[in-house]
């Protein structure tokens, strides 16, 4: 797959771009109109108007192949109408009354109008039927869209045209691809369009060997899945040299695709680790460096994606302008709000347990229940929707990997937190404090720290990492009260692999776990990989009890 | 069966041996507790005593039952002036833990099914009476619950569970302590037992249709079997790769793969998809992935690119309330084979959904298939004990045999003599607004199957309740039944 439709991307243009690519659409869509007339002026008068009642016929039987045939024949049937009728197709906007064998299609405000003239209609969409689609239509229908805008002004929607048409191979396709490349100036559609041709070609028994073999060499430059898959299916039922070159192609681009499968599983794992990273790091502080076990860190995490929800709900209703932004309210806001629930908990629970972990392991546990079901009580047992802002939907290719836009946001964000962290602990005068109470608690008292203080923020401080973390998670796991769950033991785990009391140790241990969890997986399954990495970490900390990076000194001792 | 209970599975949460340690004795005391409260004698079916007993339970019942029963305003004044007493119904649904996501809604359908029983004057010239207990998600907490409702509670019959394990938890209690239970969930079937009704789908009435479409509508040759790591989809997919076999499909055609509960991490799995559909045969993921893990499957597969026109997924454990959680548009066209949905037009379910959001004031609440089931076993249970005159459970156990009540989705779904109902299969797909558009149907319905054609060891194998066979694992070859139950 070489780029993935980014429709998101759309939003983020602001206002005054708007009517520009409104414009932009409209031309797009007056060109795209005028190919057809172009085509249709080719077809005789008679033929035409067969075309089109035999489309029209069969949009309104509702029956799913019809449908499908009528499609493949819109191209060519001469209905001024096409377009706007495969947009309101796709778009579910197409509709039709049965008994009186009319057809209408509705725009973006649900004006009606009739398909077969393209005046508008005094009709009720509510008395009529919608014409159904199902996967098969909507590959048609993808077909004929690519079809339709290969000639649109807009680059990008050239480029999602010529993808279309790459993967429906759609042979009555050649012409308009031809004129199209004909036409194309930028570089990469043109690539893309001289391998949709290759891949018609290629497929075509028709066409001569020779030709077919430069068709697949272009295939083989191609060199990604998509590319496998056509120059296996022609392998499949070629003969003679036509199948040694497809199948030599496809086992040279399998081979290249084996290496970059290595890359691709050490940036799996960098993106897992990074998830790892960031639910362990509150853990970091709160057990690492504080030594309390805190079997609630989980649900600050989920506190933190609840308070997303409640952010992007808020601004869907009252500013919808901000619903793009809204993760840059919410990373704050959970933070200051699980850090004030932790601060609450240390307070009121975790104080009088110090030194006894494990009261402290039962009473979190059961606070972490407590939490669960008060949100699940407020907010609903089922899954909430969070909405991925525009810049984080999508991704991009990096040779043959594809890096989506959300996890590279969320390794970034994970590394941010952890610096910032390491900067408050290193840099600033309340890290200086958090280190003397938690080496020695009564020398740091004895020098006028208030340790008390020092605890209770300690602990926010650890909650709300925590709460920043679920506002990152809730962009790719259920927001649900039973998020924290899945991510406490492999916290836990984190943090004691990499070290107790050591940050750079649960950055290690976090990339480190992710990393040889991604390598296990094709291997050994999900299940057994983490049994596997379960065994491996039990038996390292036979051999180094202390994690990782071990803290050494009189400090440990005590 | 759709399960989703990460908390109970080690590895992903080794805090259910805690629970278990710490936990469950406690909550086994307490239900112990409340279960000598009252006045305790052992029930034995067929005794005399139980008749007494009921007479002195129905009396006490007559008095607590008017004094709680007004209080909790779930009899109108109506049923002082009756004075008959109630007709109790357990209703033994997790509203805690992690099953709480789906089991609530449960809940609620079964007080609205009651309550709307009692506007229409009751079953027997008597007011049923709802008897919600908490489960908690916790399986053998699953057990003491029932035996509670039953023993303490009384009640003429129970509906709930939704995981398989739970089912199987208190399945020896409703057979020890004889009472019935309506299980709404599909399931992975090779079970049958005389006091439980199965009224969600078993195997053939969801899976095996679901592949046929696949096969014969969008052609598919290449095969993802990918499924939680615990007994339905296990059980599932050993049922389709045997189908999958019979039909001529090669074993290099089929991939198996499985993940632990709440499995959050789906990259490389996506990955190993898309490399597994790029062998020039068309490829269908067949999902019986449990419904937490879905959210980030769906989510991955849209970021990877993987559109429902190159590879669809066809989903056992996805309705519209799993749907409810996430933004549909990248998952439009994924296919969901279930026996109800919320989309199917006709004037019952119309009605339905409109009583169901006035019940829950929530305009924007969405129904799903296991609410049909539990309308489905709710409305054959008033029939039956109707038809028998008395809530015995004997009585209505012969009663419900053949029973048929209109279904949800235009027809009339029947009892059978294996306990399973007979239902259409749906396949749908995922449209933009989180609801399915029906692609396909069956033609007719479909007799549930308990014991699978498709397994060794299952396929000789049948079920009927009716005397004088009364056996559960009649081996069709032999000519023998293999015991009471199982």
């Amino acid at each position: 797959m070489t780029s993935i439709p980014r429709p998101a991307r759309a939003c983020a243009i602001p206002l005054a771009g708007q009517a520009a690519k409104r414009l932009i659409e409209t031309l797009s869509f007056a060109a795209a109109a005028l190919s057809l007339v172009m085509l249709a002026l080719f077809a005789t008068p008679q033929a035409r108007a067969q075309g089109e009642s035999s489309v029209i016929i069969g949009l309104i039987s509702d029956k799913f192949p019809d449908t499908e045939r009528a499609l493949n024949e819109l191209p060519a049937s001469g209905l001024p109408t096409a377009p706007q009728i495969v947009e309101a197709l796709a778009a579910n906007r197409l509709y039709f009354n049965g008994p009186a064998r009319k057809l209408y299609f509705a725009d973006e405000a649900g004006k009606m109008f009739d398909a077969a003239t393209g005046e508008p209609a005094d009709v009720m969409a509510s008395a009529l039927k919608k014409v159904r689609i199902n996967n098969a239509v909507r590959r048609s229908l993808d077909a004929a869209r690519g079809a339709l805008t290969l000639m649109s002004p807009d680059p990008d929607k050239r480029k999602a045209a010529a993808d279309s048409v790459f993967k429906s191979r759609d042979a009555t396709a050649l012409p308009l691809l031809e004129a199209a490349l004909a036409k194309e100036t930028l570089a990469s559609t043109r690539k893309i369009l001289e391998e949709a041709r290759a891949a018609i070609i290629a497929g075509d028994s028709g066409a001569s060997d020779v030709q077919r073999l430069e068709a697949i060499e272009i295939l083989k430059s191609r060199g990604d899945q998509d590319a496998v898959s056509v120059l296996t299916t022609i392998a499949s039922w070629s003969e003679g040299r036509v199948k040694a070159a497809a199948d030599s192609a496809s086992s040279v681009i399998q081979a290249k695709l084996a290496l970059w499968r290595n890359v691709q599983n050490i940036w799996y794992g960098l993106s897992l680790g990074s998830v790892l990273l960031l639910a362990a790091i509150g853990l970091a502080i709160t057990f690492g460096v504080m030594g309390i076990i805190n079997m609630a860190h989980g649900e600050m995490v989920m506190l933190g994606a609840y308070t997303t929800f409640a952010v992007q709900e808020w601004a869907r209703t009252s500013h919808p302008g901000l619903l793009n932004y809204s993760l840059f309210i919410a990373i704050p806001l959970a933070f200051l709000v699980t850090a004030a629930v932790g601060i609450l908990i240390e307070r009121v629970v975790i104080r009088f347990l110090y030194g006894r972990p494990l009261e402290t392991l039962l009473a979190t546990f059961g606070i972490s229940l407590i939490l669960q079901q008060a949100v699940r009580t407020i907010f609903g047992a089922n899954n909430r929707e969070v909405s991925a802002p525009s810049f984080m939907a999508g991704s991009f290719d990096f040779g043959s990997l594809q890096i989506g836009y959300g996890r590279m946001w969320i390794i970034v964000f994970a590394l941010a937190v952890f610096f910032a962290l390491q900067f408050v602990l290193r840099a600033t005068s309340f890290g200086l404090r958090m280190r003397a109470v938690t080496q020695n608690r009564r020398m740091a008292s004895s020098m006028g720290i208030d340790t008390n203080r020092i605890d209770a923020l300690a602990f926010g401080l650890g909650s709300g990492i925590a709460g920043m973390a679920g506002v990152a998670l809730s962009q790719i796991d259920n927001v649900s009260p039973n998020l924290g769950q899945s991510y406490i033991i492999d916290s836990f785990m984190v943090v004691v692999f990499g070290g107790v009391g050591n940050l750079w140790g649960t950055l290690l241990g976090a990339l480190t776990l992710g990393v040889a969890n991604k390598f296990l997986e094709p291997i050994a399954g999900a299940v057994l990989g983490k049994i596997l990495l379960l065994v491996f970490i039990i038996l390292f900390i036979q051999k180094r009890p202390r994690g990782l990076f071990a803290l050494k000194g009189r400090a440990v001792e005590a | 069966m759709p399960n989703r209970p990460h908390l109970w599975n080690w590895p992903t949460n080794p805090i259910s041996t805690l629970w278990h340690a710490c936990c469950t004795p406690l909550g086994t005391s307490l239900a112990d507790g409340l279960q000598h409260t009252g006045p305790v004698l052992p029930v034995q079916p067929g005794n005399i005593l139980e008749d007494a007993m009921s007479l002195t339970r129905r009396f006490m019942l007559r008095t607590a039952g008017a004094a709680l029963g007004g209080a909790l305003a779930f009899a109108s004044p109506a049923a002082f002036a009756q004075g008959a007493g109630t007709i109790k119904v357990g209703i033994l649904h997790s509203l805690s833990g992690t099953m709480a996501i789906s089991e609530t809604t449960l809940k609620d359908v079964m007080l609205m099914l009651i309550e709307e029983q009692n506007k229409k004057g009751g079953l027997l010239g008597k007011k049923l009476e709802p008897v919600v207990v908490d489960p908690a998600s916790n399986w053998p907490l699953f057990a003491e619950k029932a035996r509670e409702l039953i023993s303490k509670d009384k009640v003429s019959a129970t509906f709930g569970c939704w995981t398989s394990v739970s089912r199987k938890s208190v399945l020896p209690v409703f057979e020890e302590l004889n009472s019935i239970l309506f299980y709404p969930v599909q399931y992975e079937g090779e079970e049958s037992s005389k006091n439980i009704f199965y009224t969600g789908a078993a195997p053939n009435q969801q899976a095996i249709p679901a592949v046929d479409y696949l096969m014969e509508n969008e052609k598919v040759q290449r095969w993802v079997l990918a499924g939680t790591d615990y007994v339905y989809p296990r059980t599932t997919n050993k049922i389709l790769e045997a189908y999958l076999k019979s039909k001529g499909v090669k074993p290099e055609d089929i991939m198996i793969n499985y993940t632990p509960f709440g499995h959050s991490d789906w990259q490389t799995i996506v990955a190993d998809i898309k490399k597994f559909g790029s062998a020039g045969k068309k490829t269908a993921v067949v999902s019986t992935i449990n419904g937490d893990a879905n959210v980030p499957f769906y989510k991955e597969l849209g970021n990877a690119g993987v559109k429902a026109t190159d590879i669809p997924v066809v989903a056992f454990s996805v309705g519209e309330e799993e749907l409810a959680g996430i933004d549909t548009k990248p998952l439009i066209g994924h296919l969901a084979a279930w026996n109800y949905f919320q989309s199917v037009e006709n004037a019952d379910n119309k009605a339905f959904i409109a009583k169901w959001r006035a019940f829950t004031k929530n305009e924007k609440r969405v129904t799903n298939d296991p609410m049909e089931a539990h309308v489905i076993g709710f409305n054959m249970w008033v029939k039956a004990v109707e038809k028998a005159g008395t809530t015995d459970t004997d009585a209505v156990l012969d009663a419900m045999i053949g029973v048929a009540v209109p279904n949800l989705t235009g027809g009339y779904s029947t009892m059978m003599p294996n306990h399973h109902i007979t239902k259409p299969v749906l396949i749908g797909e995922v449209q933009g607004d989180g609801q399915f558009n029906t692609v396909w149907q069956t033609s007719g319905l479909v007799v549930g199957d308990e014991w699978s054609d498709y397994l060794e060891g299952s396929k000789d194998l049948i079920s009927d309740w009716r005397k004088p066979l009364s056996c559960g694992n009649f081996n069709v070859k032999t000519g023998k039944c293999g015991g009471a139950s199982k």
